[in-house]
């Protein structure tokens, strides 16, 4: 019916102890996995505001967050099936770079010679030439594992050193700057915001859509006898999913525009600034919807489609797989096809927030999307996993990244921290998995 | 009903594993409504002929013929096009995903918008559930948290779900209990009754003699002999697989001792 973790969620545990906790939880039947990693997400959050005297839960700080994070956010839900199937891609950050290079070159060099400065599609053409090259490139690493059976652990690190000697090569190492204004929405700023009323008006329709679903889904049950939710439980969820929705548009709609910004703006629109100064709420960055986009897509196809639901079975297993008469190498290439758009879509992010392409960038990228799926419930084990989780990973990630900044923690120090914890949450879930099964 | 055309019918089968003859020119039949064992030791041979029926292996040399017409089996997509369904020893389930997903594992129910219809495929799970194992109630659950009984009838819900028309069952009893073992014998003569063709593969001649129709006896990758259950004892049957020797009552193969036949 939901999350294939869901279904792994420990049912089996709560049956004898019949606690308020236990009984709430099998009536929302929500994931406990994933309620503790909320749970971690929010007292990381509340330490690190208490531990900065107050700076990390401001709209300011929580919106960059959220743009920071859409980059990996967005690569993690396609490593989340790599890892379901027990595989491993290595090379997203280095292929990260190479196609911000491609991108970068096209739109600044190609394309404005072909079509001339300005031109309305160059942006457009940019970001498809970098899908297909995505595509592409995925598509080969994926046809030498699925096919010729070299193991992904080996292709992809053959990747990371290869695509990140192209990304040199594609312009010896010079900086491609800048980029193409429309393209650089697609990286956030104040401009790559969709501004108040916009942010609320898809609030609604977000709102909308979940009471849609808990609405069709119960429908669906009682058409054929199934089990239901209780009332409360379904209303329970509704309301919370749209406060969550709705809460974070608040958020991002109390975050101002800087006031330079704004008096260039008022000039140039013959607006008179009052007083009190002018408030331009940004609204939910542009990149932020792409992952939330994103997310959904991914979670779409990974549980409702037949794709989706081969990556599972040939993650539990794949001889069983094979002789149900799925043609698992075919699915396996498809999946690194699937991450190599991504990681075009994760590039087009970071290349237009960094206003440049550069070839050093998303060095260590691989690492933080693999940690961000694993801490986020995939394992490396095989067949579990889901999207959110990978993506609430990547946002746990660089919250703890955006909080040591924010407390003047040195580099290395931040590197060792990471690593630690990465360590310790694989450590958790191995104890939780030995525990439900 | 030996006049009639065979269901399915293995001609002069050989494959090899790195010089290796797993199997050797064996060539059987099954008929309509017939349980036919196919014994030997472990490593006879028996079950990777019976893979390359189910599309599991790729044969070297020999012919299939299902309803007297060549079939080609390259992949286990094509054998079950042609209704060969099978149960593998090691049942083959993805253990991480529910019995209605291992159910319609590689023929899942779609809805008009093409995407997965999980809703319709539980209800019809639990529609065969309850025929096969009324007791069976853990539809949610990853299949690798049920019993060895449980995961076998998911497993045979699965091959009997599409109207198969030849079973194979590799060591169908190997993991049960007497309970459930009984259970099973029961199951294959309902199968029998509605015209299920049926390959038994065991290495215990007690577990499948008094369900089958005829016996195969392969013994190093060969056919020992091929015989009417009626024809031979239990004994005899035991002197084919253990020394190859084939009694009057059977038909001999390849795979018989010479001198025994004569």
């Amino acid at each position: 019916m939901t999350d294939m973790a869901i279904q792994a969620a420990p049912q089996g545990a709560s049956a004898s102890a019949t606690g308020p906790v236990a009984r709430f939880l099998k009536a929302t039947e929500l994931d406990t996995r994933m309620l503790g990693m909320l749970g971690a997400l929010v007292v990381i959050w509340i330490g690190f505001h208490l531990l900065s005297g107050g700076l990390f839960l401001t709209p300011r700080n929580l919106w960059n967050l959220s743009v920071q994070s859409a980059s990996i956010a967005v690569m993690s839900t396609g490593m989340v099936l790599v890892i379901v199937t027990r595989n491993i891609d290595l090379s997203v950050g280095s292929l990260l770079g190479f196609i911000g290079m491609i991108v970068g070159v096209t739109q600044a060099q190609y394309l404005p010679e072909l079509l001339g400065f300005g031109h309305p599609m160059i942006w457009v053409l940019a970001l498809v030439v970098g899908i297909v090259v995505g595509a592409i490139v995925g598509g080969l690493q994926g046809y030498i594992i699925a096919f010729l059976g070299v193991p992904a652990f080996i292709v992809t690190l053959g990747g990371l050193l290869v695509w990140r000697g192209a990304a040199w090569w594609v312009t010896s190492g010079r900086t491609v700057a800048p980029m193409d204004p429309t393209f650089r929405l697609i990286g956030g700023g104040p401009e790559g915001a969709i501004g108040a009323t916009w942010s609320w008006i898809l609030g609604i329709i977000l709102c909308l859509a979940i009471i849609a679903m808990l609405v069709s889904g119960r429908k669906q049950r009682r058409k054929f006898n199934f089990p239901l939710r209780p009332l409360w439980a379904e209303g329970f969820l509704g309301f919370v999913g749209c406060g969550l929705v709705l809460g974070a548009v608040a958020i991002a709609n109390s975050y101002p525009w800087p006031r330079g910004i704004v008096r260039r703006y008022a000039e140039a629109n013959n607006i008179a600034i009052p007083d009190g100064g002018l408030f331009i709420a940004h609204g939910i960055a542009i990149p932020v919807l792409v992952a939330i986009g994103v997310g959904i897509v991914m979670t779409f196809i990974a549980t409702r489609t037949r794709f989706g639901r081969y990556v599972f079975a040939i993650g539990g297993n794949q001889e069983a797989a094979e002789l149900a008469g799925i043609n698992t190498r075919w699915v396996i290439m498809k999946i690194f096809i699937l991450m190599g758009i991504l990681t075009a879509i994760a590039s087009a992010i970071s290349t237009a927030r960094l206003n440049a392409a550069t070839n050093a960038q998303g060095t260590l990228d691989e690492l933080l999307v693999i940690a961000a799926a694993v801490i986020g419930g995939t394992s490396l084990g095989g067949g579990v996993g889901t999207i959110a989780g990978a993506m609430i990973g990547a946002v746990l990630m660089q919250s703890l990244a955006t909080g040591m900044i924010l407390l003047g923690v040195d580099t290395p120090l931040q590197n060792i921290v990471v690593g630690l914890v990465l360590v310790v949450a694989v450590w958790l879930d191995t104890i939780y998995r030995k525990r439900v099964a | 009903m030996e006049k009639k055309t065979p269901l399915v019918e293995m001609k002069n089968i050989s494959i090899a594993f790195g010089g290796i003859h797993a199997v050797e020119d064996a060539s059987l039949d099954l008929h309509e409504g017939e349980v036919v064992a196919l014994l030997g030791h472990n490593g006879a041979g028996k079950s990777t002929l019976i893979k390359i029926l189910s599309g599991a292996y790729k044969r070297d040399n020999g012919k299939i013929f299902v309803n007297g017409e060549e079939a080609q089996i390259n992949n286990p997509r094509d054998a079950k096009k042609y209704g060969i369904e099978t149960i593998y020893q090691t049942l083959a389930l993805a253990d991480n995903v529910d019995a209605t997903a291992n159910l319609f594992l590689g023929r899942e129910l779609m809805t008009p918008w093409g995407t997965l219809d999980d809703v319709a495929m539980e209800s019809e799970t639990r529609k065969v559930m309850a025929r096969l194992n009324p007791r069976f109630q853990r539809f949610k659950e990853p299949v690798s948290r049920l019993s060895g009984g449980q995961r076998q009838s998911v497993a045979i819900a699965r091959a009997i779900y599409f109207d198969a028309r030849v079973l194979i069952m590799d060591e169908p009893t190997a993991a049960l209990g007497p309970q459930e073992t009984a259970q099973v014998s029961d199951l294959v003569r309902q199968l029998k009754k509605d015209g299920i063709g049926i390959f038994l593969i065991s290495h215990d001649i007690h577990d499948v003699f008094d369900l089958a129709d005829r016996v195969v006896v392969m013994k190093n990758g060969q056919v020992v002999g091929t015989a009417h259950t009626k024809d031979v004892t239990e004994d005899e049957v035991l002197g084919m697989i253990i020394l190859g020797k084939c009694p009057p009552g059977a038909i001999p193969g390849p795979g018989a001792i010479q001198a025994a036949a004569a």
